[in-house]
């Protein structure tokens, strides 16, 4: 991935799109191959230490700490950010993406709508300004209209210079803002190329997008 | 009325007693999901520790209670290197089934091996006196200093536990942790380390509960943590394990219950109704007094 991009994985259920995730962000040891990121090999560094090189991975299912209010989530995102100063700025540079989770600041994040917590867990990615954040499955459980609203986020988001992987089910929307993307089937990428030329393509039209 | 106070009194002596060995289980248990059996003996441990250490204390001028500090670091270092040796190659590899039969070999393992050390051994061994003797007369009850410390000490410990965990950022952690470990690794949280601390922390504890204990019954044997243990074990699982200050009003309730049961009804009563208690609170509220009742999520 170059940086900047906004690249989409599709795929059918079982394809290996979250798996993909998984590995890069630590959670999961490659069989083989290897990721890297800025010359670095992923593989070799601890799990928890990725985040420190720029790397924020929204998980599928949102995983926001529902014991902990909205705020402490937020916060809990910037972990390994020392400086206070960086953090109350990153702070209101999320309550800017999102006024609702402002609105909010003091509510168990246990308690908010699934959009809210999708909101929670990418403004969580977003406190520590990542280079590239990888999103799994965000339009996951949610109404159409929220669906929207989260793809604006991403395309707002892109917008600002981040890069992004996008894993989505919606293969619609996936490939409707990418500018790349690649078709992951049983764990192979059996298509790749422009989102655009991905949309147009009989296969993939036939297979993802119900046409 | 006099013998009315002096039951509330020593019931929350014991309770705090209590109350600390269940912030311990607790603590554990939030982050791991793993009922530490060896968490009673821990309270031998440091129990041993302070017989060494309570005379060289004295020897150096010191209160006789400074002697905890030292009970603290070994508790933590056992405790860690229980964590370490035993409970995280088989959390790694085996079931929750696995884990919890370790943790019973543990705490078999700690009563017997500090039999098979020489200047341990399976005789009883009896503590010097560790806080001055006497106490304060109050509306003509005498509440003795020893009653007052416990109380005391036990209730500050759990206020600067609970804001800990609040306000610092290893607590915050520990919260995480405990909430869900892939997202905490997310944040770049070292998930072993957070472990790692939390049992030195609850282990730590138990050195504090084992200078409580002592300070009101001096004879310190090896299976002396096995019934302390099972039944901090309860006030844990009565306040609705994993939750703070569940631990610390499940500790008071038992305390209170076996001080009134000794006092007004039978001595030999006194753990039957403790435990008739935790089968009645966990028939009407199976998650604890302080839990919630929440349905696996699929």
């Amino acid at each position: 991935m170059g940086d900047g991009e906004l690249v989409s994985l599709i795929g059918a259920n079982g394809a290996g799109k979250t798996t993909t995730l998984h590995t890069i962000s630590g959670l999961l040891t490659a069989a083989s191959g290897s990721i890297t990121l800025d010359g670095k090999d992923l593989q070799k560094v601890a799990p928890n230490t990725i985040i420190s090189l720029g790397l924020a991975h929204v998980p599928e299912g949102r995983h926001v700490f529902a014991r902990m209010t909205v705020e402490e989530n937020l916060r809990m995102g910037a972990y390994i950010v020392k400086d206070q100063k960086k953090i109350a700025e990153n702070l209101e540079k999320v309550y800017h993406h999102f006024p609702r989770l402002k609105e909010r600041y003091r509510q168990l994040a246990g308690t908010l709508s699934g959009g809210e917590q999708q909101m929670l867990a990418t403004g969580r990615a977003l406190m520590t300004d990542p280079k590239i954040v990888l999103m799994d499955e965000p339009s996951m459980g949610l109404s159409p209209l929220l669906v929207k609203e989260i793809f604006a986020i991403i395309q707002e988001l892109h917008k600002s210079g981040i890069t992004i992987l996008l894993v989505e089910q919606n293969a619609k929307m996936a490939l409707a803002v990418a500018d790349r993307a690649y078709v992951l089937e049983t764990g192979t990428i059996s298509m790749e190329g422009k989102a655009s030329d991905l949309a147009a393509d009989d296969r993939v039209r036939k297979a993802y997008l119900g046409a | 009325m006099s013998t009315f106070i002096q039951t509330l009194a020593v019931g929350l002596r014991l309770g705090s007693i209590y109350a600390l060995v269940a912030l311990g289980y607790t603590m554990v248990y939030g982050i791991i999901r793993l009922i530490n059996f060896a968490h009673g003996d821990f309270i031998m441990v440091g129990g041993y520790t302070m017989i060494f250490t309570v005379p060289m204390a004295t020897a150096l001028g010191l209160p006789a209670w400074a002697a905890v500090l030292a009970a603290i670091v070994v508790c933590a270092l056992v405790g860690m290197g229980t964590e370490l040796i035993a409970y995280r190659p088989v959390r790694k590899k085996g079931t929750n089934m696995t884990a919890l039969i370790t943790a019973i070999a543990m705490s078999l393992f700690l009563e017997n091996l500090a039999q098979a050390i020489p200047a341990i051994g399976p005789n009883p061994k009896v503590a010097s006196q560790i806080f001055a003797a006497g106490g304060l007369r109050i509306a003509g009850v005498t509440l003795e200093y020893t009653t007052l410390l416990t109380i005391a000490i036990s209730a500050v410990v759990m206020v600067v536990l609970y804001e800990f965990t609040q306000k610092t950022r290893l607590g915050r952690a520990m919260r995480c942790v405990s909430e869900d470990k892939e997202a905490a690794t997310l944040m770049g949280i070292n998930v072993n380390h957070t472990i790692l601390s939390t049992f030195a922390i609850g282990s730590g504890l138990a050195a504090v509960a084992a200078l409580m204990y002592m300070a009101q019954y001096p004879k310190i044997y090896t299976t002396m943590g096995s019934l302390l243990g099972l039944k901090a074990f309860v006030a844990a699982v009565l306040g609705g394990i994993g939750i703070i200050p569940g631990a610390v009003l499940g500790g008071v309730v038992i305390g209170l219950v076996e001080s009134f049961t000794t006092s007004y009804i039978s001595s030999s009563m006194a753990d039957a109704f403790v435990f008739l208690i935790l089968i009645v609170v966990l028939i009407l509220k199976p998650a604890g007094i302080m839990g919630k009742n929440v349905g696996e999520k699929v």
